[in-house]
């Protein structure tokens, strides 16, 4: 087991030092010169000389690419070219309504699909299984960013339950907080509930046709017993792995639903970045990203091999 | 095995092991196991309707999609203006027509991106094995560890917003999910019978991944390709709508949704339609998708059902 993790953190080290490549490489891609490129027409010749200086774009490029990376395992990714400010500063100050998103997200998708998901493939057949199944077909097929425009319309605008857009921090007021968190939580959880329904039913249904449950029923367990005892402890396993894989996704891929409410996390800042030609800041928050990214997937690989006692590795 | 006469080997499309009645017959098969599936015959129709809507909709759309009337902006649902008018008094309708021809163009073009790269890559990594293959594959775990939409930004972000290079970002991003697929059936299929004879035959690697292994790995590439369609176009709606994709006046569904959002309250239409019209050709490339892995490849668990929409 210790060498699965040892081995799995190995691989993940490699992947990020990949991403690390890819990341570094987007500047050096853009055409032009980005520190021009991203002063645009506030261009001044002592700030240009200042962010060159500090980012080094004069040497070898695979000097800069170790000094990068050095700097960024101490933390430090640079400075923004349009605002100045540490690229770190600018990412931790986002970091908070990123993850808040995804695991409010991750509980509206958990707490809609396990349970439908369940009843579905024990009920399979029934109205309720053939209802939940196209809800879920609906919600993989809809843009997160056209519900959740929709929601706005719905909620916000027509019946003024909630507020359309904007993030209210907890510590100032955590009933303002959860009325900004809702829309977009349900936007993002719906979609990434549909998803999880699909793995749970047919993790169930799966369960449901083993050997095992049918010697338990053979041996006069009540159905019920048969369910909690033989039917879901063995449907867990890969419910979740798809829980932490949406997670990874949900921290991850949020970024037009951040856009549409105004949400201050990651995503918009990576698209703003985008938008402004700020480069390093796109670098910061794709590598972060990316990282959160591939630790989760880490976390659940272990997880996985934790929870199936017969996963040997 | 039959008797393969050494001196003149069968054509090259299906010798060794495939002949051509069995051939026949299990696409038969494949076709009517697709027809019993009422969704994916509904699919079928619906990406039917839109594929004409994409070839004729100028034509047959009851305006022109560029047609300002500032007299007529903002209109609602009437029986002159079936879906309403945007704020420049352009027909909705019309425009939702036409954007089938954007989004379909854009899906089938990236998806052909990412199979055309992607495939050969799963071929040769999977035929090969070793380092190749180790190499190949890194790679494609690194691009598959960036999630799908921000990696499509930043390659955008290098390469400049844009109908084209939306096309090249996509078909990027979802090119490991077709390397590993082949890849995975390449494995699979390369120590058959069949392989091992066409080798014994003096076949070059070439002919035996072009000949032999490519038409057995075909049945997991055609299902995903179904799949990524609809993925596809999702992302593009996406991009559309971030900015980086289509860019004005073209009707891009993903453009007109962030066109309609300054003009919510007046015209909830104008973000309603085009919005549907992607729900609509999503689904019905889900529709079909699923149709197809049921009866070409019921093992297969898509890895991009995993993997979330961005």
């Amino acid at each position: 087991m210790t060498n699965y993790v040892l081995r799995r953190f190995g691989q993940m080290m490699l992947a990020l030092l990949g991403v690390s490549v890819i990341v570094f490489a987007l500047i050096h891609l853009v055409p032009g010169d980005p520190i021009r490129v991203a002063l645009g027409t506030r261009f001044d010749p002592d700030t240009y000389a200042a962010l060159s200086e500090r980012a080094g774009l004069d040497r070898p490029i695979v000097v800069q690419y170790f000094a990068w990376l050095g700097s960024a395992l101490t933390g430090d990714l640079g400075v923004s070219f349009r605002s100045g400010q540490p690229v770190t500063t600018l990412l931790l100050e986002r970091l908070p309504a990123t993850i808040t998103l995804a695991f409010a997200a991750l509980f509206v998708a958990i707490v809609v699909s396990i349970p439908l998901g369940i009843v579905s493939a024990i009920r399979s057949g029934s109205k309720l299984d053939y209802a939940s199944t196209a809800a879920s077909q609906v919600g993989v097929s809809v843009p997160d960013f056209w519900a959740g425009i929709m929601y706005i319309l719905l909620f916000a605008l027509a019946l003024s339950w909630l507020p359309p857009s904007g993030y209210v921090s907890i510590l100032d007021s955590p009933i303002d907080w959860l009325r900004h968190l809702a829309l977009p939580a349900v936007t993002v959880g719906l979609i990434s509930g549909s998803i999880l329904f699909r793995f749970v039913r047919s993790a169930v249904l799966e369960a449901l046709h083993q050997d095992y449950t049918r010697t338990a029923r053979a041996k006069g367990l009540s159905e019920r017993e048969v369910i909690t005892r033989h039917v879901l402890p063995n449907a867990w396993i890969p419910i979740i792995t798809v829980v932490g894989l949406q997670l990874g996704f949900l921290l991850s891929g949020v970024i037009v639903v951040e856009v549409i409410f105004a949400w201050p996390g990651l995503g918009r800042l990576a698209l703003l970045s985008v938008q402004d030609r700020d480069f390093t800041v796109l670098q910061g928050a794709v590598l972060l990203i990316a990282a959160m990214f591939l630790v989760i997937n880490l976390i659940v690989d272990v997880l996985y091999a934790y929870v199936d006692p017969r996963v040997r590795y | 095995m039959a008797d393969p006469t050494p001196t003149a080997p069968p054509p090259a499309t299906h010798d060794a092991g495939e002949p051509i009645a069995e051939h026949r017959s299990r696409m038969r098969v494949t076709i009517d196991t697709v027809l019993r599936n009422r969704l994916a015959v509904i699919g079928l129709v619906v990406l039917a309707l839109l594929v004409l809507a994409a070839i004729f909709g100028p034509t047959i759309a009851p305006y022109d999609i560029n047609d300002i009337n500032i007299a007529d902006r903002l209109q609602g649902l009437s029986s002159s203006h079936w879906f309403g008018t945007d704020e420049l008094g352009r027909d909705v309708f019309s425009r939702v027509l036409v954007g089938a021809r954007v989004s379909l163009t854009v899906g089938f073009i990236a998806v052909g991106i990412a199979v055309v790269i992607g495939v050969p890559i799963g071929l040769v990594s999977g035929f090969y094995g070793g380092a190749t293959d180790s190499w190949l594959m890194r790679l494609m775990d690194i691009l598959f560890s960036l999630p799908a939409i921000l990696l499509a930004i930043a390659i955008l972000a290098v390469l400049g917003p844009g109908i084209v290079n939306a096309m090249i970002a996509i078909g990027i991003v979802y090119t490991p999910i077709f390397a590993r697929i082949t890849r995975g059936s390449v494995l699979t299929v390369k120590e058959s019978v069949f392989v091992r004879a066409a080798r014994s035959l003096g076949a070059t690697d070439t002919r035996i991944l072009r000949s032999h292994i490519l038409p057995n790995v075909v049945a997991p590439i055609i299902v995903q390709t179904s799949l990524s369609l609809a993925f596809a176009i999702l992302a593009e709606a996406a991009l559309s709508f971030l900015g980086l994709g289509v860019q004005p006046p073209e009707p891009a569904w993903g453009r007109m949704l962030s066109e309609g959002r300054g003009f919510f309250q007046q015209a909830p239409w104008m973000a309603i339609f085009p919005g549907l019209a992607i729900v609509i050709t999503v689904m019905a490339f889900n529709f079909v998708g699923d149709g197809l892995r049921d009866a070409l490849d019921p093992q297969q668990r898509s890895v991009i059902e995993s993997r979330g929409v961005g």
